[in-house]
């Protein structure tokens, strides 16, 4: 697999390490009533449906930026990197 | 039709015309008592354990393709019970003296073949962890050999003794350890699951479940809808898109791993070996291949099929550790997916849903429980009591911080 990195095009999967569920990003409130919920929920819990899947990656062997890859998991097709920065900045 | 010598040559003089096909293709009827979602060696086991020894009559295991097409088919063959963990260790250990009386309890040749595993270490701290390992293993009544590096030397003399970064000091050898013929297992379960009347309903995919009021009444499928007082679900690979049916989600990523078999060679690997260093097995078949695979790919995936990358990961092990390889071609190699938990652990357990159970989460061991797996699925279904080797393999762990971590990982799948 290639990943088009945003900031330094195409690149080997083999160059980065991968996470998992892009709602990594969503870390729930500690200070929240419920948060012993929704740490679990976050922590352990995945909706692992099959076709499209926003991930994490890290480019380990680069330029160590967070990506959030859009990959479908039947095809291993890439559709769409980010920067994950730039997510989670948006969301905040 | 029972198997014997004596059936084989009466055979053998009459022209082999008295085989006959070893299980039914039936219809579904349309209600049942039990319901086992998934005809793979789990799901075959649970059926043949419910008729036989929890004596449970209107049992039907339904499949989407055929039996013995998934991950049952394409493991690596092994069974061992090697664990640290008391809470894994004693139902391996109860999964490998089933294994050992198998044959005799299907009356089919699965091939169970003893031949021994060793864990090789290579570094002191590795021995130290083998020797806690081992004695864990004794503890839980299995068996264990802490072999120096003589000892490995005199079973496997033509392994890379002097690698400059990691060389061989030893191994963990289980002597019970070995391989099992994996696609006989779920043929042995389905013919005695079906001869104790159990349907075998294949080419039938469950589409959704009917659940009114938190209590799981039957199941939807591509051959009508099929009512059943109970509903068990053994389906790794695709825990997370069945139990969505349910409104469920879980503590599961799907993810493949690879395996690879080369060209047949005369004899060389008498037992199994797993290397210490890089994530590398293997085995021989009887047919002269040798069988190893490695690590899992590491990310997602749904596809069946893996990346180059971890080929050459794999290779590389290999080559490292017993360099004569080099020269033997490849002849296959294929993916399979598996349900990586949370922390390495399976899942034998009921859900919120009443008549609703879930046996997955087997992460790249689920060949070696196959046996144990069945019965103690089967056992909760009929009784609604959890084995006692099973009664840790809860959902609910993740959530009471009661994780069962052979390798101390974390949250983290493609690690463990």
């Amino acid at each position: 697999m290639k990943i088009n990195h945003p900031l330094l095009g195409p690149r080997d999967a083999s160059e980065f390490v991968y996470l998992g569920d892009a709602n990594l990003i969503n870390r729930p409130n500690a200070k929240s009533e419920t948060a012993a919920q929704e740490f679990y929920d976050y922590q352990y819990l995945r909706t692992n449906n099959p076709g499209e899947h926003k991930e994490l990656w890290f480019h380990e062997q680069g330029d160590r930026s967070w990506l959030v890859v859009t990959r479908n998991t039947l095809t291993h097709e890439i559709k769409n990197v980010e920067l994950a920065r730039n997510i989670a900045r948006a969301r905040s | 039709m029972r198997y014997s010598g004596l059936k084989i040559l009466k055979e053998a003089f009459s022209g082999h015309k008295g085989w006959a096909p070893v299980w039914r293709n039936p219809e579904p009827k349309s209600n049942y008592d039990f319901i086992i979602i998934g005809g793979g060696g789990h799901g075959l086991a649970t059926a043949y354990y419910l008729a036989s020894t929890f004596k449970k009559a209107q049992i039907a295991v339904l499949e989407k393709g055929w039996i013995g097409g998934g991950n049952v088919g394409r493991n690596t063959t092994i069974i061992r019970s090697n664990y640290l963990m008391h809470e894994n260790e004693g139902f391996y250990e109860f999964a490998l003296q089933l294994w050992e009386k198998q044959e005799r309890d299907l009356n089919y040749n699965t091939m169970v073949s003893q031949r021994g595993i060793i864990n090789l270490y290579h570094t002191d701290a590795q021995r130290d962890a083998f020797a806690r390992r081992g004695n864990s293993m004794i503890l839980n009544g299995a068996d264990a050999v802490l072999l120096d590096a003589e000892g490995v030397k005199s079973k496997y003399p033509f392994l890379n003794f002097d690698n400059a970064r990691f060389p061989i000091r030893g191994g963990l050898w289980q002597p019970r350890g070995g391989t099992v013929r994996h696609d006989a297992v779920a043929w042995g379960y389905a013919r005695a699951a079906d001869l104790r009347g159990v349907d075998i309903i294949q080419n039938c995919e469950v589409t959704g479940f009917d659940i009114k009021n938190g209590k799981c009444l039957g199941v939807q499928t591509t051959k009508g809808s099929i009512k059943a007082k109970k509903v068990g679900v053994s389906v790794a690979g695709s825990s997370s898109r069945v139990m969505a049916m349910a409104g469920m989600r879980l503590p599961i990523e799907t993810h493949v791993l690879q395996a690879f078999v080369s060209e047949g060679l005369k004899p060389v690997i008498p037992g199994v070996l797993t290397y210490g260093a890089g994530h590398f097995y293997v085995s021989q078949s009887d047919k002269g291949g040798l069988v190893f695979g490695g690590d899992i790919d590491g990310y997602n995936s749904y596809a069946q099929r893996g990346n180059l990358p971890v080929v050459e990961d794999v290779a590389e092990g290999g080559v490292s550790l017993m360099p004569m390889i080099g020269k033997a071609r490849l002849l296959r190699m294929w993916g399979g997916l598996i349900d990586m938990s949370m922390d390495g652990s399976p899942i034998i357990d009921k859900t919120q849903i009443d008549g609703l159970y879930f046996n997955g989460g087997w992460c790249y061991g689920g060949f070696k429980a196959t046996p144990a797996a069945g019965y103690c699925f089967a056992q909760l279904l009929a009784t609604d009591r959890p084995h006692e080797t099973a009664k840790h393999f809860r959902f609910d762990r993740f959530e009471r911080g009661r994780m069962i971590d052979e390798k101390g990982q974390g949250a983290q799948p493609n690690l463990h």
